[in-house]
């Protein structure tokens, strides 16, 4: 677990944990979103924008807006590439890796040895096997990483994708949407 | 070449250039969205109304950054071929589990637990060890280097 984030005080606030139920699974798609889940936890829409503002100034809120699903755009091909990086040097490689268009996704994990020794995880995605492979050369060439020990994890079958829900109770917001490679 | 199973008209295209992020916090966002883009409202909303309904965006809303709101983790089973598909399902069966794909690898099954608090997640992944049988990988983010801008799409 990451012990250097703690929540955001507004999530410890029961106005704003409703929030977070009400929109994490997406908007409604209507012409006034924002008073459409104020009515439902009971707060004027200005209190709803405040709060969601609030949440992307502090970067709760990575980005509002639409979430796309790979594979059905036509990127049918992912790769979790892993990779075993000097302790002194994941930060600044990770940086680097996640700065890559095709890059999707860029994290730093332990190690479990003796099982898993690999602690940076980087998500590629690409049309199809051939064009993740390209990617991940042009990784290894553009970094400098033909010494860095590294697997690449095709997935083969996806048998379960929507968005992430945290387990906070209030009554469901509009839909159990899918969501995005984590 | 992968596969793509609608046809994107030019709006609903502009719409996943430009709006996977910055949808505006204004009382009418798709109408500024729809002023942006030169078109109507009701377009705007019919078509990103369509392309939720055909599974190419999973939603309009927020993407939170992680371990802010609840907790997260990646872990994954090195499961024997003949029990995988046993083994998926009782998985994905989880409601805290929002992600759950083959890979090849020895450990072949990988799936994202999500829970309220740390103690959550812990009894998700022993729960999962005790009905499987199989001692999962626990690989909690530490840091994440990824600035999510959306993603850059290549309209071929």
């Amino acid at each position: 677990m990451d012990m250097n984030v703690t929540p955001h005080p507004l999530l410890n606030d029961p106005r704003g944990r409703a929030l977070v139920a009400a929109i994490q699974g997406g908007l409604p798609l209507i012409a006034r979103p924002y008073a459409a889940v104020a009515r439902q936890i009971g707060v004027s829409e200005r209190d709803v924008i405040r709060m969601i503002r609030e949440l992307v100034d502090q970067g709760v809120i990575k980005r509002l807006g639409v979430v796309v699903r790979h594979h059905e755009l036509g990127y049918d091909a992912n790769a979790m590439v892993v990779w075993d990086v000097p302790d002194g040097q994941v930060a600044e490689l990770g940086r680097r890796l996640g700065a890559f268009p095709f890059v999707t996704l860029c994290y730093r994990r332990p190690r479990r040895l003796p099982q898993w020794r690999y602690n940076l995880f980087t998500m590629i995605h690409g049309r199809d096997r051939g064009d993740v492979q390209r990617h991940i050369d042009a990784l290894v060439a553009a970094c400098g990483l033909d010494q860095v020990m590294h697997q690449v994890l095709f997935s083969t079958r996806r048998f379960k994708q929507r968005g992430a829900h945290y387990g906070i109770d209030v009554s469901a917001g509009p839909g159990d949407a899918d969501g995005r490679e984590a | 070449m992968g596969t793509q199973a609608i046809e994107l008209s030019a709006t609903e295209r502009r719409l996943l250039d430009v709006y996977q992020r910055g949808l505006p916090l204004d009382p009418r966002p798709f109408a500024r969205v729809a002023d942006a883009l030169g078109v109507s409202e009701q377009t705007v909303l019919d078509g990103l109304t369509r392309l939720q309904q055909a599974g190419v965006i999973s939603r309009v809303g927020p993407v939170f950054r992680p371990n802010r709101v609840g907790v997260s983790t990646l872990a994954a089973l090195a499961v024997p071929s003949e029990r995988l598909d046993e083994v998926a399902r009782t998985v994905s069966g989880y409601a805290e589990v929002n992600h759950n794909y083959e890979r090849e690898h020895d450990y072949n099954l990988w799936f994202v637990v999500t829970a309220r608090d740390a103690r959550g997640l812990a009894q998700v992944l022993a729960s999962i060890a005790a009905e499987t049988g199989l001692e999962p990988l626990d690989l909690p983010m530490l840091e994440d280097y990824f600035i999510d801008l959306g993603f850059e799409l290549q309209w071929t």
